[in-house]
């Protein structure tokens, strides 16, 4: 794997019971690209995301993020030695979670100082000065002691994401982070992901949210029934989707989206019903 | 008036001796119920087979039966203990086994995001545990924790039949010795009850104090 590759996934499998979630994904992400997974739900888009942080355990396939490898299947080490690799692939990617999954006993910033004393065991006082420059980045500075559940959704996440921050990995990895969000939140999340984007951090970012994705975006992949099937740079893939089923998705999203809608897609309901 | 002047001196001592029957055997218990309880959870067979089958023994038989195995049985394969030990030992077994499936109880109602995020940020089993699924548990499981505190309690008077001097045995000999066991009962069971309203209103107390939105 050249050193410029931030992640790579060969070949990764995982099925629920009788559903194939995901066929055989190989999939690579330069250092400081922003990759947007796309896809129905049920597309394997979020199951993807999950394995890379070993969430799920995959059936098999490999997946490397930085000089980190976990490989899975039958014949994958099990024990001590694989919960160790398991915990360093984690720590080269952080999650940033659909529903937040803030620790609701611990206030915002013990929330972002928690996993660098436990786990990296940074002195208190470090992890302090580091915890408030994060949530200060992330525009939270004066809600250091609040507890999650004074916060509003919005604020939640961005607390989440100087949580993942505060671990220094190499890639964030976005589970629709704004999905939760009642609409007039998602702009100060979103706003928090462009500036992390123009900082260089390399983003995997499943999210429905087309804007983001035209404007942050340099590549966007799309999945359908648990397999890429199509790869291409924003422009290319919103103005010419070639896959049918991605037509089809970026209509029912601009539906939802109206100022992202595409130009002379719109179709009404009743075909759009028919077509799926 | 003779009667109370009689037992009033013992009736300290017996109810010191009920105290530390209650609370060594709710401590014992709760760390046999932890332990019990992460054995339950374990993703390992060997422990969880062994946490099921201690919690169904324990719960499946009376706790007199087991006070007595413990007291008269044990002295049979050489291990003699005193009647105090040997109560305390059996209600911590027991209230160790309930204990446990409270335990249980206030691991499993942490939301599984709250796990998943700490796995995320690299920390341990053991890690995840003591910094973010536990103390998010104790609140969930304070209140059946509580109950079974006051319990535990009231299965002291048990210890009674092994020849240990709490309450229900100083009713029983003062009562037996001069045939006042109406008064006797009565005074102790008014004993026990004091004593387990004072636990329910400390209950109370930290239950209000951890309601708190975090």
């Amino acid at each position: 794997m050249p050193a410029t590759t931030a992640v790579q996934i060969t070949g990764l499998r995982k099925r629920f019971g009788p559903l194939e979630v995901l066929k055989g994904v190989d999939l690579s992400v330069a250092r400081g690209e922003v990759l947007v997974v796309m896809g129905a739900s049920g597309s394997g888009k979020t199951t993807l995301l999950r394995c890379i942080n070993l969430l799920e355990e995959p059936d098999d396939g490999i997946i490397t993020v930085c000089d980190c490898t976990v490989v899975c299947g039958p014949h994958a080490p099990r024990g001590r030695k694989r919960n160790k690799q398991i915990r360093s692939v984690c720590l080269q990617a952080a999650m940033v979670f659909q529903q937040f999954n803030l620790f609701p006993h611990r206030t915002a910033l013990q929330n972002v100082i928690e996993a660098p004393i436990t786990v990296k065991g940074v002195a208190k006082a470090d992890a302090v000065a580091l915890g408030e420059r994060l949530l200060d980045r992330v525009g939270l500075a004066d809600k250091r002691d609040q507890y999650p559940a004074r916060l509003s959704g919005g604020q939640k996440q961005r607390v989440a994401i100087a949580r993942a921050l505060a671990m220094e990995p190499d890639v964030i990895l976005f589970d629709e982070p704004t999905s939760a969000l009642d609409p007039e939140l998602h702009e100060e999340v979103l706003q928090t992901m462009r500036d992390l984007a123009r900082g260089g951090m390399t983003m995997i970012v499943v999210t429905h949210e087309v804007q983001f994705a035209k404007d942050v975006a340099d590549r966007v992949v799309f999945m359908d029934g648990g397999e890429i099937v199509e790869d291409a740079p924003p422009a290319e893939f919103f103005a010419r989707p070639r896959h049918a089923r991605a037509r089809l998705f970026l209509r029912l999203v601009a539906a939802d989206q109206p100022t992202d809608a595409p130009t002379g897609s719109t179709t009404d309901g009743k075909g759009t019903a028919a077509e799926l | 008036m003779d009667l109370v002047s009689r037992a009033l001196p013992l009736l300290g001592q017996a109810v010191i001796i009920t105290l530390l029957l209650g609370i060594t055997s709710f401590l014992i218990g709760s760390v046999i119920g932890l332990i019990v309880a992460l054995g339950r959870l374990s993703p390992h067979r060997l422990p969880r087979y062994l946490a099921v089958a201690y919690v169904s023994i324990v719960r499946g038989t009376p706790l007199l039966i087991q006070v007595l195995l413990i007291y008269f049985g044990l002295p049979q394969i050489g291990i003699v203990l005193a009647p105090i030990p040997a109560a305390i030992a059996a209600l911590s077994l027991n209230g160790g086994a309930y204990l446990s499936e409270n335990f249980r109880a206030g691991v499993l109602s942490v939301d599984r995001g709250q796990r998943e995020a700490a796995h995320s940020l690299s920390m341990s089993y053991p890690q995840s545990l003591r910094r973010v699924i536990l103390p998010q548990a104790a609140r969930i499981a304070l209140p059946p924790v509580g109950s079974r505190f006051i319990a535990i309690m009231k299965d002291t008077s048990l210890a009674s039949v092994i020849t240990v001097f709490e309450l229900t045995r100083l009713a029983n000999m003062v009562g037996s010795a001069t045939f006042r066991y109406i008064e006797m009962f009565v005074i102790v069971a008014v004993v026990y009850w004091l004593i387990n309203t004072v636990l329910s209103i400390g209950q109370e107390a930290l239950e209000r104090r951890l309601a708190r939105p975090y």
